[in-house]
């Protein structure tokens, strides 16, 4: 009866292993060091504000088109990155051709390439006396110094994201899903539309959610391709250095503020989406 | 995987029929396979040249000259001396948080992951900005630190503690899938056979992770040396001091100054393609002792 009711109690299940109270007290301590009062100093600076200031600062026509520029482009690159993502997740699972270990070590380089290059090389690439650029100014097209190159510095840096959510997925398909499908008269479009692809939703959703999460937040790949003219082509990070070098922190902070409050809820629902999809089909994305 | 239809029980005969069954039209194999291709090329493959391209654009006496300048080598200087802190210290976290996550039920374990992952989901500007909020002259402990004479913003101490925060949750991520795959039984071995908590972590649990502790440290490495927007926000931007080489990139852009940028970037592309070549040397001969391949 003693032992029950001490095991009520107990934070942790018994075990043989030791280490606990160390490997615990170093996590704990290096955490609130450097993750939580850092972040809590935010929150509290925010909150310092007051509710009227903190609602002017986050809703002057700059800060509000910056958030709506950062947001909307990174939606419309995760869209993008969706659509490419999933081509190229696919052929690299299911199709065999020339270069293809190369290509798919190749899908992490956004991750290993440090943002500030990427974001040179693009507008270099994309800017209008660039290799690319230089070929669609006489059709009128201009990407770089323009939202749309937003767009493409957020489709670089968040292809990964999708490509390697959905990839272990699509290898864990099992092949007589399909032959069924196909045994049954489904002719191939329907078997990928009806069969393959609302299996594969889960995971395209928090590839999604993952690639968009980080544009929005993505600064060093953008502002050299941007063109940075506020109200414009301006990004929420970038108006938050701009605040700092002022040093207007009521700013920074309110813009910073509103920021986490979306990102956290971006994050809430990546986990939802992937606890209703082990729930649903048995494995996470 | 077995895409021709080798696992099916239908027998030789209608291996192609499957096959037919199965898979695309060959028309539509082509068109996928060069959709991708392009794509990888415009937004891979092509900037990756540029950067060769545009640092080489005046031969390879520039880029050499360009690379010995003293401030390109108190950079290089600097991204080295901050990763070679940061990286031990996120290391170490990372071994303790797994051990503890990873060996032991206790109360508050999902909590704790999700907190060790939040990193990941704030802006690197608001990484840095935290710390100007906290050791600024306006925050609370500004006047202290400044009567003290201790500098942290705008100085090497700052930039470590922002690469800290951004590359935190690396190694931790790594280890702790990988170690709860593995379970608890070897170590239970070792210490019923009499080996003390050391001897059983030295001799049994970091064998059997280290390979996805060097995947974690490649990774989390990569971060630190290119980490730009945290860092930039923390370091002021002073020449030869404070400047790690992403924001000597970025200074040398901003000056015109494109094959010098571009020759400072060169080596950080570099970086990044002996990341990738690890990376995938790692996930090819050791893929069962590494988790990220499989969950990412």
């Amino acid at each position: 009866m003693t032992a029950r009711t001490a095991s009520l109690w107990q934070i942790r299940q018994p075990s043989v292993i030791p280490g606990f109270g160390l490997a615990l007290g170093v996590t704990l301590s290096w955490l609130t060091l450097i993750i939580l009062i850092p972040l809590s100093g935010l929150v509290w600076r925010s909150s310092a504000l007051g509710w009227a200031t903190f609602w002017e600062l986050a809703t002057d026509q700059r800060t509000v088109n910056a958030l709506r520029i950062s947001f909307g482009t990174a939606f419309l690159a995760a869209l993008i990155n969706v659509f490419f993502g999933v081509v190229l997740a696919w052929v690299l699972v299911r199709y065999r051709f020339p270069g293809k270990r190369v290509i798919d070590a190749m899908v992490d380089l956004p991750f290993a390439l440090p943002t500030a290059v990427a974001g040179i090389a693009l507008t270099t690439l994309y800017a209008p006396n660039g290799w690319i650029g230089s070929l669609l100014t006489p059709l009128g097209i201009k990407i770089a110094f323009t939202p749309l190159g937003i767009v493409f510095a957020l489709v670089f840096v968040g292809l990964p994201f999708v490509v390697r959510t959905v990839q272990p997925i699509m290898e864990e398909i099992d092949k007589e899903v399909e032959e069924a499908a196909a045994t049954l008269g489904a002719n191939r479009l329907q078997t990928i539309r009806r069969v393959l692809l609302p299996g594969l939703a889960p995971a395209v959703l928090t590839g999604f959610a993952l690639a968009f999460a980080r544009g929005v937040g993505e600064y060093g790949s953008v502002i050299f391709i941007a063109g940075n003219l506020p109200y414009v082509s301006e990004i929420a990070p970038l108006l938050i250095v701009i605040r700092l070098e002022e040093f207007n922190y009521p700013a920074a902070t309110a813009i910073a503020a509103v920021m986490l409050v979306i990102s956290f809820a971006m994050l809430l629902i990546i986990n939802m989406i992937q606890a209703w999809s082990r729930r649903r089909y048995g494995y996470g994305a | 995987m077995a895409h021709d239809g080798t696992a099916s029980p239908t027998g030789t005969g209608n291996t192609e029929l499957v096959r037919v069954a199965t898979s695309e039209h060959r028309l539509a194999r082509y068109g996928l396979i060069a959709t991708a291709l392009t794509f990888v090329g415009l937004f891979l493959v092509l900037p990756l040249a540029a950067v060769f391209t545009e640092a080489m654009r005046n031969g390879p006496g520039e880029f050499l000259t360009v690379l010995s300048d003293p401030e390109t080598f108190a950079a290089i200087k600097l991204t080295l001396l901050v990763a070679g802190i940061a990286v031990p210290l996120n290391l170490a976290f990372g071994i303790a948080a797994a051990w503890a996550i990873a060996k032991f039920e206790f109360k508050g374990k999902a909590f704790l992951t999700t907190l060790i992952d939040l990193p990941f989901s704030v802006s690197p500007v608001i990484s840095g900005l935290v710390f100007v909020l906290l050791f600024g002259s306006h925050s609370l402990l500004g006047p202290w630190l400044q009567s003290h004479g201790i500098q942290i913003l705008f100085a090497v101490p700052g930039i470590v503690l922002a690469t800290v925060f951004v590359t935190f949750p690396f190694v931790a991520r790594e280890l702790i899938p990988l170690m709860q795959e593995q379970g608890t039984s070897d170590e239970e071995a070792a210490l019923s056979l009499g080996a003390s908590g050391w001897q059983t972590f030295w001799h049994v649990t970091l064998p059997n992770i280290k390979w996805g502790l060097l995947y974690g440290v490649l990774l989390c490495n990569a971060r630190a040396m290119g980490e730009f927007g945290a860092v930039s926000v923390v370091s002021g931007h002073i020449r030869g001091l404070t400047n790690t080489m992403p924001l000597q990139v970025e200074i040398l852009y901003n000056e015109y100054n494109f094959v010098a940028a571009f020759a400072v970037a060169t080596l950080l592309a570099l970086l990044a393609l002996v990341t990738l070549v690890l990376k995938s040397l790692l996930e090819m001969k050791y893929s069962a002792q590494i988790a990220a391949s499989r969950r990412h």
